[in-house]
């Protein structure tokens, strides 16, 4: 019998006559693609790829995202002068730049931001129409649209940091660039600018809710692994009929630790925690510097930085 | 179980590993010598790869004394390098042995390879026809004023010849305005606001080197933090961009000392001057300094120098932190050359 008990992926799941879904109402277009089934990536999930449903959502989203890109990418390679060598070798540095802050909300000169604000419209209709296909084709399955509202929270802090915060600001130029090094920098600097975001209690929340969001997984996916032996993976029957492996698992964290999720509660903790992470950390961009401007001096006037003892002699201000 | 192999699960490990190193750079094996610098707690700690600090060392070690000076009462006796030499604007007020030693010491901070003849027409000692001895007049005049009205910057330590040439003609460490680019005309695209370029002069990030020019040529004033809680009507305070300006100027800071951000700052308030460490200060001053230094003395000279030494567009050769640290908080760790050469002290 295959078991699950290993770190690796020990179950191929091929079969000799690949699955093609459930029948589509008549409006929708057809799946497209012949399923092909490879041995690799069944170690890493179902080995079966396609047939595949795009449809006119799909396909829109996939038409402007790409559009987007190739703005993006476009204007890298000619930033380093149409050179291939120099655009793969430089990649990660190159980037999309937002406009200057002259400019503020008006639209710019192409190639000054222009093309940054029509990448941003772009690729946020792309994504606005992904996440409308998420919703239409869990609705068509029969689902609940819970994977749809947690994309829609990563959404949210999208928004928040390309769209909704520039325009409280008044400025397209507090915008992200839309590069690999760039958008660090970006956020290393933001950071700085509006006096360390590790103050700002929504940062904190968070960071709180990423890093609870891997424990959870951790612990999770450790635990039904832990009980595959006694048909632990059978998750949703064991919410209402607990077998042995539910037993196991909720014990055994009632002993280390002396409380257990169900097995139901278990995966609303992971959603909300997943949810909770972009959704605490868009209040907190949107809160900086439209009614924060300095998060250290606000911790400061909260007393909740500590102060620290002088170890050197203060430096006056030489500014004055 | 029996299935399990331990190595297996080294595998992911292996391939993180490897596919991380390839695409980074700049890895240094432990273990890293620690220094702290702050409270406990704060994390203000200067870390220093133990490998490396020899070679530093001797790279900025002080060379040894040219020759020694003579006697205060033989140079009492000697006559001034004016009444020796024709054409001796700056030093003429010293004793002639002292100037003549000053000069053997010059060539060997600058051209010891070429002797006295890079900076000299042999056949007339005087003659202002070689570019590079107009230069080095100024130099001198520069390094005095440094030593004279500089000592917040410079404290006792002072700089000579040698703190930027290390025996090179022109010294390493300079930098140029960089080249206008030209972006594709048919559509107009790559711009890319003068950042977004792997530069040495802000530690490989890809920061704006704009911070250069603006604070070390002109008088823009580096960005802070805002002093207030909540933003104030009609202020708008520093843009990203503008902050990112100064981030990058100050990973040039940072990469010309060989030191980390909290070698000067308590990086929770990096405006905060109360919780500055001193040296904060002392690079401070280093700005201003640099923005004198250039547009006072390197600048002007553009008109003298050959096309070779020129930059891109056509411009002087300036300096900036790193043509005189060179990688160490201070430059040659801090000895001083003046007791030496105390000719060099002020005018």
């Amino acid at each position: 019998m295959a078991t699950y008990q290993n770190i690796f992926n020990r179950v191929q799941v091929q079969t000799s006559h690949p699955h093609m879904g459930i029948a589509l109402p008549p409006e929708d277009d057809a799946r497209i693609g012949t399923p092909v089934q490879n041995r690799f990536l069944g170690f890493f999930g179902n080995a079966q790829i396609g047939p595949f449903y795009l449809g006119s959502l799909g396909m829109a989203s996939l038409m402007f995202g790409l559009f987007g890109f190739l703005i993006i990418g476009f204007n890298m390679l000619a930033s380093v002068e149409w050179d291939p060598v120099e655009f793969v070798r430089q990649l990660p540095w190159l980037a999309l730049e937002p406009p200057a802050p002259e400019y503020g909300l008006s639209f710019p000169p192409m190639n000054e931001g222009g093309w940054w604000l029509l990448t941003g419209f772009l690729i946020t209709l792309s994504i606005g129409l992904w996440w409308w296909r998420m919703y239409t084709r869990a609705v068509a399955l029969g689902m609940g649209t819970h994977v749809a509202w947690a994309f829609a929270s990563a959404i949210w802090l999208y928004l928040v940091l390309g769209l909704i915060r520039p325009i409280l600001m008044g400025s397209w130029s507090e915008g992200v660039p839309w590069g690999i090094f760039p958008h660090l920098d970006w956020t290393a600097a933001f950071s700085i600018r509006y006096g360390n975001l590790f103050y700002n209690p929504f940062h904190a929340l968070s960071i709180a809710f990423l890093y609870g969001s891997t424990l959870l997984f951790a612990m999770h996916g450790a635990t039904i692994l832990a009980v595959g032996k006694y048909g632990g993976e059978r998750e949703i029957e064991q919410i209402v009929d607990r077998g042995t492996a539910s037993e196991r698992a909720a014990l055994f964290w009632r002993w280390t630790m002396g409380f257990n999720a169900s097995m139901e509660s278990i995966h609303r903790w992971a959603w909300w925690f997943a949810i909770l992470c972009p959704l605490t950390g868009g209040i907190g961009i949107l809160l900086t510097g439209t009614v924060v401007d300095n998060w250290y001096l606000w911790a400061v006037k909260h007393d909740f930085a500590p102060a620290y003892p002088e170890i050197w002699a203060p430096i006056a201000n030489p500014n004055g | 179980m029996k299935d399990f192999r331990f190595w297996t699960l080294l595998i992911p490990f292996a391939i993180v590993f490897v596919i991380g190193a390839t695409f980074t750079v700049g890895w240094e094996r432990p273990p890293i010598d620690i220094q702290q610098v702050g409270y406990r707690g704060t994390a203000m700690e200067e870390p220093n790869n133990p490998r490396e600090q020899a070679a530093l060392m001797a790279l900025n070690a002080i060379p040894p004394e040219v020759y020694e000076l003579d006697s205060a009462a033989d140079l009492a006796a000697a006559p001034k390098a004016s009444e020796v030499y024709e054409n001796v604007q700056v030093l003429g007020h010293l004793p002639e042995p002292q100037f003549s030693r000053l000069m053997a010491a010059m060539t060997e901070w600058v051209s010891p390879e070429q002797g006295c003849n890079y900076c000299h027409n042999p056949d007339n000692l005087a003659d202002d026809n070689v570019y590079t001895k107009v230069v080095s007049r100024r130099m001198i005049e520069m390094t005095l004023n440094v030593n004279e009205n500089w000592s917040d910057h410079v404290k006792e330590t002072g700089v000579t010849c040698y703190t930027c040439h290390r025996g090179k003609n022109v010294p390493e460490n300079i930098w140029f305005n960089p080249e206008e680019r030209v972006f594709a005309s048919i559509g107009g695209l790559g711009w890319n606001a003068g950042q977004n370029r792997a530069s040495d002069i802000t530690a490989g990030s890809s920061l704006s080197p704009a911070g250069l020019d603006a604070y070390l040529v002109g008088d823009e004033v580096v960005s802070l933090q805002s002093a207030n809680v909540l933003p104030q009507a009609g202020e708008d305070g520093p843009s990203i961009q503008k902050t990112e300006q100064t981030y990058g100027y100050m990973m040039h800071i940072s990469n010309s000392l060989g030191v980390g951000c909290t070698y000067c700052h308590n990086s929770r308030a990096f405006s905060s001057w109360d919780e500055s460490p001193p040296a904060r200060l002392t690079a401070y001053h280093g700005t201003f300094m640099l923005r004198e230094m250039n547009n006072e003395y390197l600048i002007p000279l553009e008109g003298e120098y050959p096309e070779n030494r020129l930059g891109p567009t056509g411009d002087a050769p300036k300096a900036n932190c790193k043509t005189c640290h060179q990688g160490v908080f201070k430059p040659l760790y801090g000895a001083s050359m003046l007791d030496q050469y105390p000719s060099l002290r002020a005018r």
